[in-house]
């Protein structure tokens, strides 16, 4: 239900970002999900209240070309999606090797999909539970 | 000569409430290099969002904070609610503003008494956090809690406020009011407090865009951005009008906060006498379709940003938070570079750092 | 400094803000989730409150009939309260004493 996506491919990030920002938009955030086969990662941009995003999809080993030279704002979140997915970005202004949020000998890459078992037990869920409605 | 040394400024600090590092590079007494150590506190508490059903989901976001715990759990009811295309009732819109304002006068007075203890003046910030003592009284009287509300929940909210306690409210709010003004002076127009504010880490209008800074510290710098504006929820009926300020320095924001505390009262106010009849909330039924959102909100501290991807069940695919401070790290380390050592914590506590939000 | 000198002087001769707490307890108003128990007469062991707990700190168990709360991962966000298909589950105004 996001409106204004355009989905580029890896090569285009820079160009599509650059011009985002010689037009006057506010870098807001990124957010990357684990699609098993491939991340999807969103950029999001902002101009007067009305939001811009750009979609890439990069598959598992590629790296993703770092925004951060543009947007020096974007260099916390793709440090964070490294550390918490296991993304490969290329050339951040700064980059904290893996320990940003996760400190030594924390697991590697909690949110992502593919690496099981980061050490939190969840009940099983019974098939009564899944029916149910929010009251006031 | 120029002699160069590294600093760590924290985790552990007088002015910081939470734990976050700031290596500091010098030179002689100027700062030339400013990086962010965080970690401390992450939680990983987007993992177990996705763990748990899209109903106790609403707990866990209003945990994300504990200062403006209220504001989470709205943003992400709102989140969910446009992704089930659920109307909430007239009613609930103006008791969730009621309850956001009044996490609103509460945070800012909590943070201005922090910033008046981070420059030593001690009686204020006792002073101000006991004005915010009968805020979190409206609170508790009106939701059973005194931080962690727990009363949002998706389709509207879980408890009403009746005609005595909407008097009750009003009444607190006037002696509020009452107090106010001789603590904003003190805390705007004493000669110590401008000489240590004045000037003081300056972020400009250009800076501040580039850099993504929300909330106060944009408005300070002159950026007109208050998602407020937009209307959601009830705030579209309640002519309310944007602060900003154009000097973009320490002074700057917290004359920012203290503006906003009188918006805030009036919010509230014009949100009681405005409240319509109706019922407070509707059931929801089903399950999150696979569809993705991104639910925003103007906190204490700035926008406050939920993506949230369904994926047909009762768990989320994703849910990611990119709380204020996230965003204003980038401002901060900007305007630590270049100060001088002795006004770091004055800098640090200005943009109202909330870091067990930044890290989840 | 002008503008809190008069309040200063105010504040030395008016009561003190604090309570002598041991001795003056605050009243908690009407409403507060404190304490939460149950009714177990009213219970009838179907575990709904169990599965819906965020905090998974209840153990709900029907041969033998017992169900448990543990004080210290209890969240006190009432979801309990709500799904209680008998209503038998409730918040008490105090809080959870620390020598439970």
């Amino acid at each position: 239900m996001l409106d204004n996506v355009s989905v580029i491919t890896l090569d285009q990030i820079a160009a599509e970002v650059w011009l985002l920002k010689q037009d006057g938009y506010r870098f807001v955030t990124m957010t990357c999900c684990d699609e098993g086969e491939v991340h999807d990662v969103l950029y999001h941009f902002d101009k007067n209240y009305a939001l811009k995003h750009l979609r890439v999809k990069v598959r598992k080993g590629e790296s993703l070309p770092s925004i951060s030279g543009i947007y020096f704002a974007a260099l916390l979140v793709e440090n964070e999606m490294k550390d918490l997915l296991g993304v490969s970005v290329s050339g951040m202004v700064i980059d904290f090797q893996g320990h940003f949020m996760l400190a030594e000998g924390a697991p590697k890459a909690p949110l992502n999909k593919s690496i099981p078992g980061i050490g939190i037990q969840v009940q099983e869920k019974t098939p009564a539970a899944a029916e149910g409605t929010v009251k006031s | 000569m120029n002699r160069r040394s590294t600093i760590p400024f924290g985790p552990q600090h007088p002015v910081l409430p939470e734990p976050i590092q700031l290596h500091l590079v010098m030179e002689n007494e100027k700062i030339i290099q400013a990086l962010p150590a965080v970690g401390y506190i992450h939680r990983g508490l987007e993992k177990i969002a996705e763990k748990k059903d899209y109903i106790q989901d609403v707990y866990l976001a209003e945990r994300i904070c504990g200062i403006c715990s209220f504001m989470h759990s709205q943003n992400y009811c709102q989140g969910i609610e446009e992704l089930m295309k659920v109307t909430v009732p007239d009613r609930a819109k103006y008791l969730r503003v009621i309850w956001a304002e009044t996490h609103r006068i509460h945070s800012h007075l909590l943070i201005l008494g922090l910033l008046a203890d981070a420059f030593g003046f001690e009686n204020l910030f006792m002073r101000l956090w006991k004005v915010r003592e009968q805020i979190l009284d409206i609170m508790e009287k009106t939701t059973g809690n005194r931080v962690i509300l727990g009363v949002c929940a998706i389709g509207g909210v879980k408890r009403d406020i009746t005609p005595e306690l909407a008097d009750y409210v009003l009444r607190q709010l006037e002696s509020v009011e009452k107090q106010l003004p001789e603590l904003c002076d003190s805390l705007l127009k004493d000669y110590s407090v401008r000489q240590r504010l004045i000037g003081v880490g300056v972020l400009p209008k250009d800076k501040a865009h580039e850099l993504g800074a929300v909330g106060p510290v944009a408005r300070a710098s002159g950026l007109r951005m208050d998602l407020r504006e937009r209307g959601y929820a009830a705030y579209g009926d309640l002519d309310f009008k944007m602060v900003t300020e154009e000097a973009g320095d320490c002074y700057a924001r917290t004359t920012v906060r203290v503006k906003e505390l009188y918006t805030s009262l009036e919010l509230v106010r014009k949100a009681i006498q405005r409240m319509p009849q109706g019922p407070i909330a509707v059931p929801v039924k089903g399950t999150p379709p696979a569809d993705e959102v991104l639910a925003r909100i103007e906190q204490p501290r700035g926008e406050l940003n939920f993506y949230i991807r369904g994926n047909g069940t009762r768990n989320l695919e994703r849910f990611r938070v990119r709380t204020p401070t996230f965003a204003n790290l980038p401002a901060l380390l900007h305007q630590l570079t270049g100060c001088e050592l002795a006004d770091v914590p004055v800098i640090a506590i200005c943009i109202d750092p909330c870091i067990s939000c930044t890290e989840r | 400094m002008v503008n809190l000198t008069n309040s200063i002087f105010r504040k030395l001769f008016s009561r003190p803000e604090t309570l002598r707490y041991p001795f003056v307890k605050r009243e908690l108003p009407e409403g507060t989730r404190g304490r939460i128990d149950i009714e177990i007469d009213k219970c009838t062991f179907c575990g709904a409150c169990e599965k819906r707990c965020p905090a998974n700190s209840l153990k709900v168990t029907r041969e033998p009939k017992s169900w448990t709360i543990n004080p210290y991962s209890c969240i006190i966000c009432g979801y309990c309260i709500e799904v209680c298909p008998k209503k038998c589950i409730i918040a008490h105004k105090e809080h959870y004493s620390p020598n439970t």
